[in-house]
């Protein structure tokens, strides 16, 4: 059997159909003896996929060998789950992947890690209750476990650096420790202790320290010291120096480094090995914008790598190319990637590079008609593969034109004469966008050119439609195109002929088109309001609700219709009535739909129009506009009440331009480069000076920037082609004064893993006050909790956990309110040095609240955050404080939109006067649209006064913030159950303080706001929902010291989300 | 960023993502077509194709002899290191089957699989400590012989894969010819 099975894996290979023998390898996994199992084992992870159905009958079987006392069957268990697992059964396999952690054999440790890690990928929710079990195998005694780990700590930097800056430490010393060579000697490379280890490191680190010059400064010894050591010359040590150089470059910049750095890519650059040449180019192109001396320094090299024979090497030049290029230099740089894409045969490199033309030419072309040329290049060169967005900014930009008039003009009209030379040879072949985009052109602006008669246009737009490798898509343009030549002049002999032809077209498309246009012309003034000229560029509205079809709906509900139903309502009632007998009588929904038709009205015949409005289209020729939605380029100036004027659009005001200072800047630097070479090169070649000459007309431009600071690369060229809405843009942009400050206040509130300063907390001996109320009477409690600061390693978490403790026991103590009142020693270390923590107002006092914690400050501002949970929604109360001693006028706030959140009413509020020293405060109600576990909501503060203030700051929302108690009855709770259909069930284990089953249910009602609706015997049922108002229902049950959960929600990412919470407080507990 | 990593060598493939399941074929096909026409003194680098999932995915490929080991990876790994892990691969295989040559990894093929599995596992590069792979890889050999007692198996199987009939394969890698051997490997620096 074990020999068929290799067989079949070589089969499979070579790729011959070997599936009749997948069932053979699992049964072979299950039943052989160990060498067999192997060979078993092998074929399933190579024949079957992630998703594949035979999976589901080897988990079993991983089971069974999990168990074993065998280490090669755990070991291959292990390797299976790491290789393919299917998702669904995670939870079968979990808890024993969490005891092999504690293996004695660092093997099975290090599989069992990498199986996790494998699960943290296709499952991140169900893993997250053993992130501290991730710590320590951080920590643990053998290094390969300590650097299978890393994998996993690379992948949740990357989703989230912030949350793990307190790690920043530990991956320093153990970089340290490896550079030294402390690990054995089995792990060096070519006598370069661990490099892949260091690799990795040195990666988590970049991660870890941008933008935040505290974590930087931690890591610039450890990277100087790396930065010796790979001093031998070896592949290796390349590697860990390239690493080296990107964290550099990536972390908050120290300039000793960063001089080393640029040491290091020049040796890279000017290395004779081409891998290194590659990487060296790669590395420029990523500090480039930082730093662009550094390709003044190489240019030499940079125009040797453009015709380098490998085209790989080219690509990465023009990629760095594309980088630097400016004003001046971007007609030889566009020239170069031209020529580059003529050669080219791959489909990829060809889109990529010809949207970098493009963008190229829209954003520094000098001249209009070397625009036409370049885009006529990229789409003749680039063919069908371009992505659709090139043409249609393309049209956009010719349409929206620029600033000008009259500029607008000319490139209209010059745009119009080259393709009317294009068009003139005859047997050329163009690409079907490039037609397309020239039938737009000559239909738009034909007209624009006097001295070309439309018949000849028309004749030419003709004689394409005969071809036959023109598509239907593209004869709809042309045919456009000549419907908007025909309404611009008198009758026509080709059209006549036109209409005839297609009239009795096979393609109904085209024979409609054909009608139409004939209709059209027999009423030349409606074809004229239809058709205007130039009108492309003027708004529209379109009613998307449909408002003006609610009388035909009224009137087909009143003749008895049913309303209109969204699908997925119609889904879930169907589901809810196979699920459950329907006793109720029938006919009573229909009183009530009339009376709400109003309302679903709206939206009802969305699906109904369609039709209507596309068979009217046919049938009432001459009504509706001619152009179908593909033309993305036109728009349509039909509304409700007919056709809308244009509208004017007022012209921002020009940016100035700045060429003549910088063209004389400029000068001097172009001056200066050459003369420089010339010096340093004696004798120079014919060849070489071409090169040169090259060099300087690339490299132009470049020195201008030179000054400018890391915060990123300040544009001084002039952009000639910038869209109209893209000048306030950019003139918003300038306004804002460069202070910035951005702070994030991480105070999930009761069980998120805040980060807590280890600094602030140590040695402070901080109390805190609480003041609890009771709702029914206000007998004021006030109890002293002190914690005490431990040593300074466990410091971090402990008092994590106690201070999560703390607030939860405290928090919803069953419905009693309590009102966290923080003591003014703890105001102040939240507060730093404000001078006043403002206080609720009275109406809120009596709520549910955070405490008033600081978001971020700065001369003139402060900004406090305090959440209220009221029954309906978060309520996010800001205090903005001004200290300054005037009163500020026109402070405005404004929430950013946000993935999962919906800040309700309007995202903006406006303060209209905040006096001296005085503290104003708004409050928002937040609902959370998508589910998530933990969210960032970002929002700014604006105020112009003399000094202009900008504030960042962002707000972490947690699923708990937005979960509130549903209060329902048992029968309530199983008629929703059974029509509920997303559900998610997981086993946890019970620690001994809470192995009864009213314990654990006492847990989740405190501490996540559940509802208990229900006990029986050893299972419970509670409820809560998600604001604004999506159910979601707990079935709870414990058997054998194990609680399992099972949810139901509508909502699929809801359960998960309340999954992990359940995991985490029972754990915590 | 689903996998980091799919790896297959010569024709001995290892995909480890669903996505490309139907590609699979037309991957190898592709992929020998741009590495093979590749000269000698161009970078071990290729950039990224349609087919391998864009601009984040990168070939990276070394030359022995008749035989290419081409990996896969995506942007979250050094393409210096994966070329000297290749290198490491190499040589635990040569010191597997002591003096490697092509017919090994023809006829052995789960063993190739199972080294490779020691270092890769679940597209991360897991253990690159040479001794430590071939003492693992030794010691569960051992115990697998020492529980089958099956010391001919090996043998077994290369007779049998020799003996198949295979009408006609799509040769679309050239496996060369195949009594070439693959020089001393310690001799690579």
């Amino acid at each position: 059997m074990k020999e068929c099975m290799v067989r079949l894996i070589y089969c499979e290979m070579l790729g011959y159909e070997s599936s009749f023998g997948y069932i053979h390898a699992i049964k072979l996994a299950q039943q052989g003896n160990l060498l067999e199992k192997r060979v078993g084992y092998l074929a399933v992870s190579l024949f079957l996929h992630e998703n594949h159905e035979l999976l589901l009958l080897l988990v079993n079987t991983v089971v069974k060998d999990l168990q074993s006392t065998n280490l090669v069957e755990v070991c291959m268990a292990l390797t299976i789950v790491s290789q393919i697992f299917p998702r669904e059964m995670i939870p079968a396999v979990l808890p024993l992947i969490e005891d092999k952690l504690q293996h004695s054999k660092e093997i099975i440790r290090r599989k069992a890690v990498q199986a996790l890690y494998k699960f943290y990928l296709i499952a991140p929710n169900q893993v997250q209750h053993i992130h501290d079990k991730f710590r320590k195998a951080l920590c643990d005694r053998d290094a390969g476990v300590m650097a299978a780990s890393l994998h996993i700590y690379l992948q949740m930097i990357k989703e989230n650096p912030s949350g793990y800056k307190d790690l920043t430490g530990s991956f320093v010393t153990i970089l340290k420790q490896v550079v030294r060579g402390k690990l054995p000697v089995d792990f060096n490379y070519h006598s370069v202790p661990a490099p892949w280890l260091q690799i990795q490191l040195l990666r988590i680190l970049g991660l870890l320290g941008k933008d935040d010059p505290r974590t930087s400064e931690l890591m610039y010894d450890v990277l100087d010291e790396s930065l010796r050591r790979a001093e031998i010359n070896h592949n290796i040590t390349y590697a860990i120096l390239f690493e080296c150089v990107q964290t550099i470059y990536t972390i908050h910049p120290k300039s000793e480094l960063l001089e080393k750095a640029a040491k290091c890519i020049g040796k890279f650059v000017l290395s004779p090995k081409i891998n290194l040449k590659y990487l060296g180019l790669k590395a420029l192109t990523y500090v480039i914008q930082q730093d662009p001396n550094l390709a003044l320094q190489h240019q030499m090299t940079i125009i040797e790598c453009l015709d380098h024979p490998d085209p790989i090497i080219k690509r990465e030049t023009l990629e760095l190319l594309y980088r630097i290029t400016n004003g001046q230099n971007v007609i030889v740089i566009v020239q170069k990637m031209l020529d580059y894409l003529k050669e080219s045969k791959e489909e990829y490199a060809i889109i990529n590079l010809v949207g970098k033309i493009a963008e190229l030419a829209e954003k520094y072309a000098p001249d209009n008609e070397w625009f036409i040329q370049t885009m006529n290049a990229v789409f003749s060169v680039g063919g069908d593969v371009v992505h659709p967005d090139i043409p249609n900014n393309f049209l956009r930009l010719l349409a929206d034109g620029f600033d000008d008039g009259k500029e607008d003009d000319q490139l209209q009209m010059y745009a119009v004469q080259s393709y009317l030379a294009l068009l003139e040879e005859e047997d050329a072949l163009y690409p079907q966008k490039f037609l397309q985009v020239m039938s737009w052109v000559l239909g738009e602006y034909s007209s624009l050119v006097t001295d070309v008669d439309p018949e000849v246009i028309l004749t030419k737009l003709h004689s394409l439609l005969k071809k036959t490798f023109v598509t239907s898509e593209t004869k709809v343009w042309i045919m456009a195109a000549v419907t908007k030549i025909a309404s611009r002049t008198s009758c026509s002999k080709t059209v006549d002929e036109l209409i005839q032809e297609f009239s009795n077209s096979l393609d109904t498309c085209m024979r409609q088109y054909a009608f139409e246009l004939k209709h059209l012309c027999e009423d030349k003034a409606l074809m004229k309001t239809l058709l205007p000229f130039d009108a492309s560029c003027s708004d529209m509205v379109v009613d998307a609700s449909l408002s003006f079809l609610d009388g035909f709906v009224a009137e087909g509900l009143g003749r008895g219709a049913a309303p209109y139903k969204p699908h997925h309502q119609r889904q879930e009632e169907k589901l809810s009535q196979e699920k459950a007998l329907n006793f109720e009588p029938y006919g009573l929904s229909f009183v009530s739909s009339v009376s709400s038709s109003g309302v679903t009205g709206r939206q009802s015949p969305t699906g109904l129009s369609f039709g209507s409005d596309t068979s009217g289209n046919s049938a009432e020729t001459g009504h509706k506009e001619t152009n179908t939605l593909k033309l993305e380029g036109v728009r349509k100036l039909w509304g409700k009440e007919g056709y809308l004027p244009k509208k004017e659009n007022k012209v921002g005001k020009e940016t100035e331009p700045q060429t003549l200072s910088c063209g004389s800047l400029l000068a001097g630097q172009v001056g200066e480069s050459p003369a420089l070479q010339s010096d340093q090169v004696a004798s120079l070649s014919e060849e070489d000076k071409e090169k040169q000459q090259l060099a300087s007309t690339l490299f132009i431009g470049l020195g201008s920037s030179t000054g400018v600071s890391l915060m990123g690369k300040v544009d001084t060229t002039t952009q000639k082609f910038k869209r109209k809405s893209k000048i306030n843009e950019t003139q918003s942009s300038e306004e804002v004064s460069d202070f910035q400050i951005s702070a994030a206040s991480d105070f999930g509130p009761l069980l998120d893993t805040a980060p807590i300063n280890v600094e602030d907390c140590e040695g402070n001996t901080h109390t805190r006050l609480r003041k609890s109320s009771l709702c029914s009477s206000d007998i004021v409690e006030e109890t002293l909790a002190f914690e005490t600061p431990q040593s300074l390693k466990k410091s971090g978490l402990d008092e994590r956990l106690s201070d999560s403790r703390l607030s939860q026991s405290s928090l919803f103590a069953d419905s009693n309110m309590e009102i966290f009142q923080p003591s003014p020693s703890a105001q102040c270390e939240g507060a730093g040095k404000t001078p006043s923590v403002p206080s609720l107002p009275e109406e809120l006092q009596d709520l549910t609240h955070s405490e008033v914690l600081e978001l971020c400050q700065s001369d003139a501002l402060a900004l406090h955050l305090c959440k209220v949970w009221t029954d309906d929604s978060l309520l996010l109360t800001i205090f903005v404080s001004n200290k300054t001693a005037s009163a500020l006028n026109a402070v405005s706030l404004v929430f950013e939109e946000a993935e999962y959140f919906q800040v309700l009413e309007s995202p903006t509020y406006q303060f209209p006067v905040i006096e001296a020293q005085c503290v104003e405060h708004c409050q928002k109600c937040v609902w959370m649209d998508k589910v998530c576990t933990q969210g960032i909501l970002s929002a700014s503060v604006h105020c112009q006064s003399e000094l202009e203030t900008h504030l960042q700051f962002s707000i972490t929302l947690s699923l708990l913030d937005f979960i509130r108690p549903m209060e329902m009855t048992t029968e309530d709770f199983g008629k929703l159950w059974l029509s509920l259909s997303n559900d998610v069930k997981q086993n946890i284990k019970l620690s001994s303080s809470q192995d009864s089953l009213s314990a654990a249910m006492s847990t989740l009602q405190q501490k996540l706001k559940l509802h208990i609706v229900d006990t029986i015997g050893n299972e419970g049922i509670l409820a809560c929902q998600l604001l604004p108002s999506v159910p979601c229902l707990l079935h709870c049950r414990t058997h054998s010291g194990m609680l399992a959960l099972w949810f139901r929600s509508p909502c699929a990412a809801l359960p998960d989300g309340l999954l992990y919470q359940c995991q985490k407080v029972m754990e915590e507990s | 960023m689903l996998d980091n990593f799919r790896e297959f060598y010569l024709n001995f493939l290892d995909f480890r993502n669903t996505d490309f399941e139907d590609t699979q074929q037309q991957i190898i096909r592709e992929t020998f077509h741009l590495v093979s026409k590749r000269d000698e003194n161009v970078c071990n680098f290729l950039e990224g194709g349609l087919l391998i999932g864009g601009s984040d995915n990168k070939l990276i490929y070394r030359h022995y002899a008749t035989l290419y080991f081409v990996f896969c990876v995506d942007s979250s790994e050094s393409e210096l290191g994966i070329l000297d892990l290749i290198q490491v691969f190499v040589e635990t295989l040569d010191k597997c089957f002591e003096n490697v040559c092509e017919l090994d990894l023809i006829f052995h093929v789960d063993k190739v699989h199972n080294i490779l599995a020691e270092m890769v596992m679940g597209g991360m590069v897991l253990e690159t400590n040479m001794n430590e792979i071939v003492t693992q890889i030794d010691a569960q050999n051992k115990l697998e012989k020492s529980e089958a007692g099956l010391a001919g198996a090996p043998a077994r199987a290369v007779s049998a894969v020799k003996n198949m009939n295979l009408p006609e394969i799509p040769r679309n890698i050239n496996i060369g010819d195949i009594s070439i051997k693959v020089p001393n490997l310690p001799s690579f620096k």
